[in-house]
């Protein structure tokens, strides 16, 4: 039977450190929605969303309940528009997103992740007009999220596709321009994009997957950072065994939740992600962490030792509590949704290229950062470019959601709002990779790709 | 199934005589009870068997957080299942 001391430490994790599980994620395969006139196509993706995950919601509220743990957000991911969308001559993407956001609001999730395209080889006719349709379907819309995968390890990195993207989160930037260009926080660009993530606004539903399934993220920043006032001072063995030993406990949170949601949806269990994130409440931050560690603060030497130190003994801890781990499972590190990592950037002492340099070792890559509005598209391409390349290289998932804020510059800061937080512009390199940009074309493969 | 009552507070007269009678109106069972007062807080966790209980979970949770607010505590009510998931192997 349980004890007293244990039943007090739950309860503290879950009221004093923010203890929650993040999200609660439906995954749901639209292609069995594929047909050739766009009318029929987008009224079985309407119908079907709604269908699978009408009770996904007072199913999640309930278990929550039952448990006495908030469960923050339940979601939906789909199959990547771009492939359900192939029957269709013209799939009319913009109105497909407005039938995505309708079927969220009808269900009550606050984002639906998967109006994506994966071009890393090449893009097809749909997934190029997808792209194009992207600044308007984003900005038309409020919880449709959109991802590309433009590179993978196997395959290299689709450079006419990273040419693109910067000038379409450009005129996405300049669309929502009246909201600190919010839309382009609903666009994540991929290098070995996962299957199975249940994070947005990166989420969809892989072609490999299963008709529906319920993949569920965990989180617990404040958790770890609590644990580890307890060892203040002490050496990193002890510091590891520490982190190990809260993820496992977060973790096992994460699984009982997933198996009780997929018992009572009738849908069978994916994966738990046993990723950390943050979000902008104090107490709720990866950059404490790293203070609690013996950092100044985020961005100062040795935050990329900690956050690779951090992320590893996440995985350790965790990999024992779930049957199945997948998604992005790691720390992440949005500058906007984490205060800690705010104030060092507004500081000055948490810049682009540290950040660039963390994503080598942690889970996601250069996430939730705002950008001077008048920052050309082809260095947001390079940028995008370079991070691509250190996934695939790296063998790793890494992700772009950059934020050029329309009409805003060094200095000033975007409000985006809720868990998305605000963010301080961050300088951008002035120097010009244009004409690189400009030679379109693919990345080869890296020569560690060949394994067969 | 078990559940776990927890009861937070300052100490009074008569918490724990409520609580119980609360929940033998509701045929709830009590399988252990620990308290401890540190500081003059009140901390008390009971295990519970609702087996036999014609009350739906969630609409005893919400009776039992009435009864807290009478009292001046607060009163939680979760399934045993996430500290057995969380502290047993």
């Amino acid at each position: 039977m349980v004890n007293f001391h244990e039943v007090i430490e739950t309860n503290r994790m879950i009221q004093e450190a923010n203890l929650d599980v993040r999200t609660i994620t439906m995954g749901i395969s639209l292609l069995d929605c594929a047909h050739s006139d766009y009318k029929v196509f987008h009224q079985k993706v309407y119908d079907k969303i709604t269908r699978l995950a009408q009770n996904l919601i007072a199913t999640g509220d309930e278990i929550g309940n039952r448990f006495g743990i908030p469960i923050v957000n339940k979601r939906i991911s789909i199959t990547p528009a771009a492939i359900c969308a192939s029957a269709c001559d013209d799939p009319h993407f913009p109105e497909l997103a407005k039938t995505l956001d309708r079927a969220a609001k009808e269900v009550g999730v606050n984002f639906i992740g998967g109006f994506s395209a994966l071009v890393q080889n090449g893009m097809t006719k749909k997934d190029q007009m997808l792209i194009e349709s992207l600044p308007e379907a984003l900005s038309t819309t409020e919880r449709v999220c959109a991802s590309v995968n433009v590179g993978t390890s196997r395959s290299g990195i689709n450079m006419d596709a990273v040419r693109l993207l910067g000038e379409k989160i450009k005129e996405l930037s300049e669309r929502t321009g009246d909201q600190d260009s919010i839309g382009c926080a609903k666009l994540v660009v991929f290098c070995n994009a996962p299957d199975d993530n249940p994070f947005m606004a990166g989420a969809f539903h892989g072609v490999g997957e299963t008709d529906a399934v319920i993949n569920v993220g965990v989180s617990g920043p404040g958790v770890v950072k609590t644990a580890l006032q307890s060892v203040r001072g002490q050496n990193f063995e002890v510091l590891c065994e520490t982190i190990k030993k809260t993820a496992f406990k977060i973790t096992r949170v994460g699984q009982l939740v997933a198996q009780e949601a997929s018992k009572q949806l009738n849908v069978p269990f994916g994966i738990i992600d046993l990723s950390l994130a943050p979000t902008p409440a104090i107490g709720d931050s990866i950059a404490e962490i790293f203070q609690e560690m013996g950092l100044e603060c985020a961005g100062a030497p040795g935050t990329t030792a900690a956050l690779a130190m951090l992320n590893d003994q996440v995985k350790k801890g965790g990999l024992m509590a779930s049957s199945f781990v997948g998604g992005l499972s790691g720390a992440f590190i949005p500058v906007s949704e984490d205060h800690g990592m705010i104030e060092a950037a507004e500081a000055g002492l948490l810049t682009l290229e540290k950040l660039e340099a963390m994503t080598c070792v942690c889970s996601v890559g250069l996430d939730m950062i705002a950008v001077p509005g008048d920052t050309p598209a082809t260095t947001i391409s390079g940028i995008i470019a370079d991070e691509m390349a250190i996934g695939m290289i790296n063998s790793k998932t890494t992700a772009v959601r950059l934020i050029p804020v329309y009409g805003k510059g060094v200095g000033e800061k975007a409000e985006f709002g809720g868990l998305l937080g605000y963010a301080p512009i961050m300088p951008v390199n002035p120097a010009s990779c244009h004409d690189f940009i400009m030679r379109g074309g693919r990345i080869p493969a890296p020569v560690h790709s060949y394994k067969n | 199934m078990k559940g776990i009552i927890t009861v937070v507070g300052q100490d009074k007269v008569g918490i724990i005589a409520e609580v119980c009678t609360f929940l033998s109106k509701n045929n709830i069972n009590i399988l252990d009870i620990s308290q401890s007062i540190t500081g003059g807080y009140f901390h008390m966790m009971m295990i519970v068997d609702m087996e036999s209980s014609n009350a739906v979970f969630h609409q005893v949770a919400a009776e039992l957080d009435k009864v807290g607010e009478k009292l001046g505590v607060q009163i939680r009510l979760q399934s045993e299942d996430i500290f057995q998931a969380m502290h047993r192997i």
